[in-house]
């Protein structure tokens, strides 16, 4: 029934909290062994759309399908074989390490818990703390038993909902080798995250706005059908330049990154002229460049906020 | 004044805390409900229900005379509204097994040529029968089967033998008190504390389990994984049925060696049914931790079915002496039935075939409790 190399399939999901849309018509495609960025501001879905991806909210309307299971009807298969990180730590905080493992390894019925769980500590580096209380590890800890609880089963799909919250920078780049490296065995990760550095790390990127997916694909894909063109400035009184630039028509962003400002527009050719007015006579250098995924975001954000 | 800026302050918080307790109060329905429904409902359900004074209790006839005056007393007897007749024994035997297995309280015996000894001034024996694991309920019984019998003679001793009917009674109410032959209401209450003390601990070991998942959001994970609902409440009741019968042999030798009550009957007997019965309460526990949303919540729900388990199932008052329609209730709770059994097997020695019924009813009682409590155990976050 499915194609072999899909993971997640979805069309048309839609899901209601309250008569509020938090999921409106969304429809993605994830590829089996690649690592799949979910991006989109705070409350945009992202967390509704997993949980009815592992069968713990029933969509309204629309369906879908995680490793060919239908996920209406077969949400005891999708079970079995999908790991699913919370974005809150849902581990029991009055297990220690290695309780918490074996619980998880009895539940999915492997042969040898107690084993598993050993290997699963050893794996991690968590050895010394296998006696720990979950609840009193710090939060890289956590991050790092929760995902090793997710992988224990060998699961062939990872749900990991902003596995990197509050995490440190060295935790969250040892965290995404370890992802790298089970999407190269062959696991299929679909990860949201709110950090630019992170979505740039991932094969596949979705963003979604107000429960509407806004763009899907690689990154090169995205800010190429973006059609921005950015120009960066750097000279003094950036403020006040910001502050002209936003009224201006013409210019659909404006961010500040760093001693630089960045400038982008849709319309390629109102920007150069806009960037020839501003330029003549300016202490300000402006050069072309290069959008950035950051800039694509933004912009999409600007837009949807405009036409709230 | 004594309005320093401090106390000012100091009060201003109080009330910030006292406004936002009084809002989380009001969001909270199912609280807000039991404010009003738990002393209200309580007030008037036990208000009626409860009775001192029994009446209606369940009797067997065992009638050796069928002579007049033999059937001018039975008369008199179904007339009182102390007793109710509902069997008739055939000997000694049935009425052993009637009284064994709960079904009556008392059984009236009518010696063979009862009506004859009277007449001939022999005062001969009227025996009443009490099961005595209930001294409250038996209470009353000597005097209302000598008013009865009195009436009686004095109906049919006319003409010549009016005089038998004129100072003392021509007949002796001869009672045996069984099984409580001192009719020490401890030996009641201690069995009865088994019971008591069981639903208690085990309503609130269970009721606060799913509820604790969810306020410490372990649920989310928990339902992400491939694991069933029968399957996560039998893995929740499980331990508990240990820990019951682990207090159950505390609450037992106390019983035994503190306040001297005897276990006449079996311990093989006595231990799968408290199982039963402690298995029952747990599922009753984990139906509310299915129900309630929060653990204030869960624990209101164990309140309010804590009290009709104390005070309509016979453990303050005799059973029997209940209002019909508060026998209905309480024939719908576990104590209820748990009491009949442990008072039964402690005190009188029944065995598992005196009981059939009321293990019956726990089994059945246990069953409902699970398949409701598995029906509303929410698999999915919507």
């Amino acid at each position: 029934m499915s194609a072999a190399g899909v993971a997640i399939e979805a069309e048309g999901l839609t899901k209601s909290f309250g008569g509020r849309k938090v999921v409106d018509n969304l429809t993605m495609r994830v590829e089996r062994g690649r690592i799949h960025g979910f991006l989109g501001p705070n409350g945009s879905g992202k967390t509704t759309t997993i949980r009815m991806l592992c069968g713990l909210l029933t969509p309204d309307s629309g369906r879908g399908s995680c490793l060919g299971y239908d996920i209406r009807t077969q949400q005891n298969e999708i079970k079995r074989q999908v790991g699913y990180m919370t974005q809150r730590f849902s581990l029991y905080g009055d297990l220690s390490i290695r309780e918490n493992l074996e619980f998880v390894a009895r539940i999915y019925g492997l042969p040898r818990p107690v084993e598993a769980a050993r290997e699963a500590i050893i794996r991690l580096g968590l050895d010394k703390r296998a006696e720990q209380l979950a609840g009193e590890l710090s939060g890289g800890w956590k991050q790092r038993l929760a995902l090793a609880a997710c992988i224990l089963p060998g699961p062939a799909l990872l749900l990991l909902d902003e596995p990197t919250a509050g995490v440190d920078p060295k935790a969250r780049r040892d965290f995404w080798d370890e992802i790298h490296s089970l999407a190269a065995g062959g696991l299929t990760v679909l990860v949201s995250t709110h950090y630019m550095d992170e979505a740039e790390r991932c094969h596949e990127i979705a963003y979604i706005a107000d429960g509407r997916l806004l763009a899907q694909g690689t990154i090169a894909e995205i800010v190429a059908r973006s059609g921005l063109s950015t120009y960066v400035v750097t000279g003094p009184d950036l403020g006040a330049l910001a502050a002209r630039l936003k009224a201006t028509k013409g210019v659909d962003m404006v961010a500040p990154f760093g001693m630089a400002l960045h400038v982008a527009g849709r319309d390629a050719a109102r920007l150069a002229a806009i960037v020839r007015e501003f330029g003549k006579d300016a202490p300000q250098q402006w050069t072309r460049g290069e959008p950035s995924l950051e800039d694509v975001f933004i912009d999409l954000m600007t837009h949807i906020e405009a036409r709230r | 004044m004594i309005w320093t800026p401090q106390a000012r302050a100091s009060l201003g918080r109080l009330y910030a805390m006292f406004v936002k307790e009084l809002i989380q109060l009001r969001r909270d329905r199912v609280t807000l409900a039991m404010i009003v429904g738990i002393p209200l409902i309580q007030l008037l359900l036990f208000g009626y229900a409860i009775n001192a004074d029994p009446k209606h209790l369940a009797t067997a006839l065992l009638v050796q005379d069928d002579g007049p005056l033999a059937r001018s007393f039975i008369a008199a007897l179904r007339a009182t509204d102390y007793f109710d007749i509902i069997a008739a024994a055939t000997d000694e035997t049935d009425a052993e097994k009637l009284i064994l297995s709960n079904r009556v309280q008392f059984v009236i015996e009518i010696p063979p040529d009862f009506g004859r000894r009277v007449i001939r001034g022999e005062k001969p024996p009227l025996l009443l029968v009490a099961d005595a694991t209930d001294p409250t309920a038996t209470g009353g019984a000597v005097s209302a089967v000598t008013a009865a019998a009195a009436s009686a003679l004095d109906r049919e001793l006319t003409g010549p033998l009016a005089r038998l009917a004129q100072g003392p009674a021509p007949f002796e109410v001869q009672v045996h008190r069984r099984y409580n032959a001192a009719g020490e209401t401890r030996r009641n209450i201690v069995p009865g504390l088994v019971g008591t003390i069981l639903t208690m601990t085990m309503l609130i070991y269970t009721a606060l389990s799913v509820t604790r998942e969810i306020e410490r959001g372990t649920m989310e994970s928990l339902l992400a994984m491939p694991v069933r609902p029968t399957e996560i409440m039998l893995g929740k009741i499980a331990p508990y049925v240990v820990v019951g019968g682990v207090q159950m042999g505390i609450i037992l030798i106390v019983a035994t060696m503190l306040f001297g009550v005897p276990i006449v009957g079996s311990l093989f007997v006595l231990g799968p049914l408290t199982l039963l019965f402690i298995t029952a309460n747990l599922s009753v526990g984990y139906t509310f931790s299915t129900i309630a949303i929060n653990q204030l919540q869960a624990i209101q729900m164990t309140f309010f079915f804590f009290l009709p388990n104390m005070l309509l199932s016979g453990f303050f008052f005799p059973f029997r002496g209940m209002p019909q329609w508060a026998q209905y209730v309480g024939e719908a709770l576990p104590l209820t039935h748990y009491l009949r059994i442990v008072r039964s097997i402690m005190l009188k020695g029944s065995s598992f075939s005196d009981l059939t019924s009321d293990t019956l009813a726990l089994g059945v009682f246990t069953l409902v409790a699970m398949s409701v409590a598995v029906m509303r155990f929410r698999q999915t976050l919507d």
